[in-house]
């Protein structure tokens, strides 16, 4: 099979990643870049556990081919927050416990996360329609919900908007 | 001073989740994570019919395919006595199908090679002629005179039967029906579902030619059963097998069983001396691994005058696939499906139900259920709310007068309740429903053509198996173990049978140790899931963990309490008899000043015991329960239904749940939430079903609908604290109950909402399509497959 080389920027850090066209997203990152956070599950683009960002937004890794973020940027859960501080959202999620299995948990973060880029104090309604493409099996979405409204005063708090 | 048991994270502490910092992190170790110098990776080949006799196999291509390294049939299997492996329920199950494929998606053949899309390539490059059969799917089709005989493998076996079972007393049963004032009747059908953790079922089978040990990651729930079923079925010595699950992405039951994938990959590594990863996809998991569900209820109820029942009969078929295959104890056919009507006081009742074998998958399990009580508890508030409906009494006060309300209490079918206290718990969610306010507005809505309803729920169901008398699972007792070692410095490791899918334990069980010993639960690191290192436990499934193992926890520390004292009176130069013991601290009777902490115990166990003491501190238990615990729910549910469309809401979800003493309040609650979206799945839209050739509809996530939070309610949760008087820490099972009691509220608020049209059952899952047929057709509404119009 033909590889071709990719330029695609990983959390931040540009990377040159060889890749057979037929390669989906998330085994590129799962497989070839060893970023294990991005969970493969429904295969259909139903689930959201293998939700990454791309060029800011969130996207299915299970229905991207690699080949297609060739030039963009991704960011993975292993690129939310800082080296040596978690990101508001995970924070939420610990604090108002967002997760049981955590299984769905790293895609349920980036959807909220970018959502909260957008709309920074977002209602319950806000928060349920954004996460929608996101399934969870075990919390039932009410902590999930609780735990996005935390970091967004979390983020209200240290940024101060 | 005694610690203060909720600051250092005892039993009530709203302790945060240990588990969390790795999983929100992304640095979790799910099975899939795992990458092996050399590993390999399988694919299985699956059968597109339902029914067909295998002509041939070829697989003269797939080999030639560069990267692949073997190819695996029936055939190959049959050569190590593996084409056939014993079920959970003394059947057998084919792992690669030789004479026929019984069901879709049946396992055929397996490649395994450098990655996994050569894998799949070469699966596809796999030739196979099949003389298709006629497919039976569902009970009545298989008893069908002319039915195709399916389990044609089997010596004996001359029809489509699986089994036979029944309990309680028929004569006295038939003799109150004759008699009784009333009858009340009603036919459902509970429809196949899959539990469909996000994760699917996957191994990495490790054999290392070198030290002839064979490593399984897997996804179970049930490690050490599963270490002792590799042992049984590939004949390996069970020292040499070492089974690890990790982080699991969810259960619910559907990772209880052996799954013929695990038996091929372990063969596969045995054969090409590499590590083999095999994960399932989403198809391959809905398509073929265990179900749950799907069963065929007639029930009647003796009602006197008054309102009192006297007697219950149920008779059910139950849709097992072509393998009988259900994870469930070896002495009930039918799980706990005799828990049905436990919490109601009926003097006599007989329960009649069989198994039959269809061509659909095998592999019945406790879907987030403790083995056929969601499918006993929704039949049961069915049949309660048709009666009372029935009757023309009022479905809170129908239920109250039939309530049980002494403890211990034989049910009618046999089963032991150990304490409850019913009547609170239901006039609790009653009022927080402001039940009498919303009737008033149902009657007003009506007369404006609005559909309001009302539904009520409630139940108590047994909670963790066993005890050793009457439960095991291929032989095993299903008791449950624990292993406390405390270090010098006071810190301590706990080692667990069970094995946790998100239900917290590595938070909650230190939790228990804090209880019994003050040690903080932070200084506790809760280990499981690696049978090289973990006493043998059945694992985590039908809420059993902290009736069972918890329980093992308690008594563990309580051992190693009972040490502690020994140091104690040695540090304190006094008598044992002159110690008392507060949270944390033995102290001097006559002064209370003069004491020592476990952490002063746990050092002297290693640097200054007295002559003749063993050194160290720490001991095991393994505790066979008297009985089940036996939670208690009320979960009542308002709907509305629009009457153009059909499309139910959710106006409001009450939920009261009583399990007894709550060790982490944070984690129960997260256990009901999550129980009551996959309540409100079933009710609304979850279900697999079949087309009249077999074809399985519910395959992947585009047919088979899980709720995302745009549709789940929100949910309204309140408590009642009943202690259970057998567990040590009076604590019950709890991460099922919504599930288990959840269904019925919500369909039985849709037929309330319909009761003026007449309508008195619409299937589960209750669409808005079935709703419209019944609000325009006046009819009750059938989900029996094959479906409609297929």
């Amino acid at each position: 099979m033909e590889i071709k080389q990719i330029k695609v920027t990983v959390n931040g850090e540009p990377r040159v990643v060889e890749v057979e066209p037929r390669l989906l997203c998330v085994h590129m990152l799962r497989e070839v870049l060893g970023l294990t956070g991005t969970h493969l599950g429904c295969d259909t683009t139903s689930c959201g556990a293998c939700t990454v960002l791309l060029d800011g937004l969130p996207v299915k890794s299970c229905t991207l081919f690699g080949i297609q973020t060739d030039g963009h940027e991704l960011t993975t859960v292993e690129g939310l927050g800082w080296p040596s501080e978690l990101h508001p959202v995970q924070e939420g999620f610990s604090e108002e416990h967002g997760l049981q299995c955590g299984f769905c948990t790293p895609g349920m973060m980036l959807t909220a996360a970018a959502l909260l880029e957008d709309t920074p104090n977002p209602t319950d309604d806000d928060i349920r329609w954004a996460i929608s493409g996101n399934l969870c099996r075990c919390t039932g979405y009410q902590n999930i919900i609780k735990s996005v409204h935390w970091a967004a005063r979390k983020m209200e708090a240290v940024h101060g908007r | 001073m005694a610690v203060d048991e909720i600051s250092v994270g005892g039993l009530g502490a709203r302790v945060k989740r240990v588990e969390d910092d790795r999983l929100i992190r992304g640095k979790g170790n799910f099975t899939d994570d795992f990458k092996l110098p050399g590993m390999l990776h399988m694919e299985i080949l699956r059968s597109p019919h339902a029914h067909a006799r295998i002509l041939s196999v070829d697989t003269t291509k797939a080999w030639a395919i560069p990267g692949v390294h073997l190819v695996l049939t029936g055939e190959l299997m049959a050569q190590r006595n593996l084409a056939w492996m014993p079920t959970l329920s003394y059947d057998t199950q084919a792992v690669l199908a030789m004479d026929k494929v019984r069901f879709q998606g049946q396992e055929v053949a397996a490649v395994v090679a450098d990655d996994p899309y050569i894998a799949k390539d070469a699966c596809e490059a796999i030739e196979v002629t099949y003389d298709p059969l006629p497919a039976i799917v569902n009970p009545m089709q298989a008893v069908a005179d002319d039915a195709p005989l399916i389990r044609d493998d089997k010596d004996g076996q001359t029809d489509n039967i699986c089994y036979r079972w029944e309990v309680g007393d028929k004569a006295r049963t038939d003799r109150a029906f004759e008699r009784a004032a009333r009858v009340v009747k009603l036919d459902c059908f509970y429809p196949r579902s899959h539990p469909s953790p996000i994760e699917c079922c996957g191994t990495i089978a490790d054999y290392n030619p070198a030290t002839a040990k064979l490593t399984l990651y897997m996804t179970t729930q049930a490690p050490h059963i599963i270490r002792t079923a590799v042992a049984l079925v590939a004949e390996l010595p069970e020292h040499m097998i070492r089974v690890i699950a990790p982080d699991i992405g969810g259960g619910f039951g559907n990772k209880v069983p052996v799954y013929p994938g695990y038996v091929v990959a372990t063969l596969a590594s045995i054969l090409v001396g590499r590590p083999v990863k095999w994960i399932e996809d989403k198809t391959g998991n809905l398509i073929s691994t265990g179900f749950a569900r799907d069963m065929y209820f007639r029930g009647e109820l003796a009602i006197d005058h008054r309102g009192k029942i006297e007697a219950l009969r149920i008779d059910v078929d139950t849709d097992n696939g072509a393998f009988f295959s259900d994870a469930q104890p070896t002495k009930f056919k039918v799980g706990l499906l005799h828990s049905a009507f436990a919490c109601y006081d009926i003097p006599h009742g007989h329960l009649t139900s069989q198994g039959h074998y269809t061509n659909k998958a095998p592999g019945g399990v406790a879907y987030r259920c403790s083995f056929r009580v969601t499918e006993a508890m929704f039949f049961q508030e069915r049949l309660i709310a048709a009666a009372a409906q029935d009757i023309g009494m009022d479905p809170a006060e129908f239920r109250r007068i039939n309530f049980v309300r002494e403890f211990p209490w034989r049910t009618t079918y046999g089963m032991l309740l150990d304490s409850g206290e019913y009547d609170k718990c239901l006039t609790l969610a009653l009022d927080k429903l402001g039940y009498t306010e919303l009737r008033q507005q149902q009657a007003e809505a009506r007369k404006q053509g609005r559909y309001i309803g009302i539904g009520i729920s409630t139940m108590t169901e047994p909670l963790g198996a066993g005890n050793s008398r009457e439960f095991d699972i291929i032989g095993i007792k299903m008791f449950d173990s624990a292993e406390l070692r405390v270090h010098p410095s006071g810190k301590a490791v706990l080692k667990i049978g069970s094995k946790t899918q998100g239900q917290g334990h590595e938070t909650t069980f230190a939790q228990i140790v804090t209880h019994e010993l003050g040690i903080p639960s932070t200084d506790i690191l809760v280990q499981h899931g690696d049978t090289d290192n973990t006493p043998f436990g059945m694992g985590t499934y039908a809420s059993r963990s902290t009736p069972t193992a918890g329980a093992a926890t308690s008594m563990a520390s309580r051992k190693v309490r009972a040490k502690a004292r020994k140091l104690a009176a040695h540090l304190l130069e006094v008598s044992e008899d002159d110690l008392e013991w507060e949270l944390g601290r033995f102290y001097v009777r006559d002064a209370p000043q003069r004491g020592a902490t476990i952490q002063d115990c746990a050092l002297a166990a290693y640097t200054n015991m007295p002559d003749g003491l063993e050194p160290g501190l720490e001991n095991h238990a393994y505790y066979d329960p008297p009985n089940m615990t036996w939670p208690f729910a009320a979960y009542l549910a308002a709907v509305e239904i629009d009457p153009e469309t059909g499309v139910w809401e959710v106006l409001r979800f009450v939920a009261v749940d009583d399990c007894g003493v709550r060790i982490n309040p944070m984690i129960v609650e997260g256990q009901i939430m999550g129980g009551l979206a996959e309540a409100f799945a079933m009710s609304n839209m979850q279900f697999i079903t079949f087309d009249s050739t077999g074809n399985c509809i519910g395959a992947n996530y585009m047919d088979f609908l899980l709720p995302t939070a745009w549709e789940t309610p929100k949910w309204e949760l309140h408590e009642v604290v009943t202690p259970c008087p057998h567990h040590p820490i009076g604590a019950k099972g709890v991460g099922e109950c919504a599930t288990v009691g959840g269904p019925a509220a919500f369909v039985n608020a849709v037929m309330d909402a319909l009761a003026p049209l007449g309508v008195r059952n619409i299937d589960m899952p209750v669409f808005s399509g079935r709703v419209w047929e019944a609000m325009t057709q006046q009819h009750d509404v059938s989900g029996v497959p094959p479906l409609a119009g297929h």
